[in-house]
């Protein structure tokens, strides 16, 4: 069980923000912290890794890692972290970089067997692809056989089929270490396959906390499906007027009447939805 | 004429190699502190380190030799507890070259520190490593180009030196007459052919060891892909 009572004043881009956070996680709980940017997802992140002070109290496992008097040194916290950008240490192989956290070589082979990395042991991590990186830096964060893994936007900075590979591999490792992992991301897919419990973040505050199912899934009452894009344009053909909308990567079509048109305007952050057959358009909230 | 002698080289490249052993062990924790401080005390510390760069070295040197001579406590407390002498000396030499090449060192390798990833440098806290065991297997080791600028520039800066070496040293023949002063004394008796072969052997010197550490900045930027 962590228990995490905390208090922190950040100073963010639109001034000064209070990162109140209280928060329970169980063990062997995977938890994604979502939230725009600046929400304080990062922050917090960096308090439970011991790399930012804050006030309040983070307990683990009967073990008081912070609390009024004390704060437990990070790196005696025992703990995984995976950076957006890898961090790799340049002057060490993929295995050195393995090794350096832990002797166990044991440990170290079945990790790159694990993650398809073996041939790649002797390596610099300069010769290496993005997906590679990440997947040696998700490698030495299991190296201390960490109770508590962290992972801040682990796969935002590589593409689609990586980032598909590179779930699997975390799912995989998150179970066979039994750990209980946090992590960072705003990509809703990765969200759902990886995480148990969801925790949106919104000015330093908690506003929701559930499973991905119910935080995710975005229709209500008799909607079938429904999507949040952006309205690119408002093109007028005769009598009727269709609404360009950016969803994700694609970009789709939608028929609108002249009194809806007047509703929209170009940058909009709309809801695309179906009842039966036809795709209405709302303002998104 | 005069028969070539080696010796102000000599002293020179001794006086040199002394100063820049020192200056690393010295250096290393000032500029790994102002690489990570947010003290703000910070532009006083990094404007007293570089004052050497923009002070005469003239200026540099009176402040020096009065502090280590006689007349200074300093200078009459080692003269009367340890029976040092520090001025007109290889050991006056020594303190004084350390101040005049200190920022030299610590200059490069502040840089090479500040320009470290610093979530890598946290990667290896969170790995359980203390941040002494941090400078000595990832920050070091990554700043090769800067720890290797710092060291000859820092060496070849000592070489170079005049000013100062002739303010705190003199000329005393095999104990303080370097290189450089030994030039400026051939040319003041109008011996130019020595001097010119003095001189010629300086700038070879110079040049060949500049050269070397740029070719070896270009070949390393390469090799680790930056």
């Amino acid at each position: 069980m962590i228990n995490i009572n905390i208090h922190k004043t950040l100073q963010g881009a639109r001034g000064e923000m209070n990162l109140d956070i209280n928060l329970s996680i169980k063990e062997h709980e995977f938890v994604t912290l979502s939230g725009k940017s600046g929400s304080g997802k990062t922050t917090l992140l960096r308090v439970l890794a011991g790399l930012e002070d804050a006030k309040g109290e983070i307990k683990v496992a009967n073990k008081i890692w912070l609390d009024k008097k004390n704060s437990l040194a990070v790196q005696k916290r025992d703990i995984g972290f995976v950076f957006q950008d890898y961090a790799l240490f340049p002057n060490m192989s993929v295995e050195e970089n393995l090794l350096y956290v832990n002797k166990d070589k044991t440990l170290a082979k079945q990790l790159l067997e694990l993650t398809q990395l073996t041939a790649m042991a002797k390596r610099l991590p300069n010769k290496l692809s993005g997906g590679q990186k990440q997947r040696v830096s998700l490698c030495r964060a299991f190296m201390a056989r960490p109770k508590l893994l962290l992972m801040d936007e682990p796969l935002s900075a590589l593409d689609v089929d990586m980032r598909l590979k590179l779930q699997h591999d975390i799912l995989a490792l998150h179970k066979k270490f039994g750990t209980t992992t946090i992590m960072v991301s705003h990509d809703p897919s990765e969200i759902y396959k990886l995480s148990n419990r969801v925790v949106i973040l919104e000015n330093g505050k908690i506003t929701q906390d559930g499973t991905p199912k119910n935080i995710l899934l975005k229709t209500q009452g008799s909607q079938k499906f429904s999507l949040i894009g952006e309205l690119l344009e408002i093109i007028q053909a005769d009598i009727i007027f269709i609404a360009v909308v950016a969803i994700g990567q694609q970009i789709v079509e939608v028929v609108l009447d002249e009194k809806e048109a007047s509703n929209f305007h170009t940058g909009d952050k709309v809801q695309v939805s179906t009842k039966a057959f036809a795709p209405m358009l709302s303002l998104a909230h | 004429m005069n028969q070539l002698d080696l010796e102000p080289f000599l002293l020179s490249f001794k006086l040199a190699s002394v100063v820049t052993i020192i200056l690393f062990i010295i250096a290393i924790p000032v500029s790994w502190w102002l690489s990570r401080t947010t003290c703000r005390c910070k532009p006083f510390v990094e404007a007293v380190v570089s004052l050497p760069i923009v002070l005469p070295p003239s200026v540099l040197g009176f402040y020096i030799l009065y502090a280590l001579s006689y007349n200074s406590p300093i200078g009459a407390f080692f003269e009367e507890t340890f029976g040092i002498k520090l001025v007109f000396n290889f050991t006056g030499l020594v303190i004084a070259s350390c101040f005049y090449s200190f920022p030299f060192m610590v200059q490069p390798l502040q840089g090479g520190f500040e320009s470290l990833n610093k979530n890598m440098l946290e990667a290896s806290y969170i790995a359980g490593k203390s941040k002494l065991k941090t400078l000595w297997h990832v920050a070091l080791p990554n700043i090769k180009p800067a720890l290797l600028t710092a060291l000859i520039i820092t060496f070849a800066h000592t070489v170079g030196e005049f000013g100062v070496v002739l303010m705190v040293g003199g000329s005393i023949p095999n104990e303080t007459k370097v290189a450089s002063v030994a030039i400026y004394e051939m040319v003041e008796i109008m011996d130019y052919k020595m001097a010119h072969i003095y001189s010629a052997i300086m700038l070879g010197i110079s040049f060949t060891v500049l050269f070397s550490v740029y070719l070896f900045n270009q070949r390393h930027a390469k090799r680790i892909g930056v």
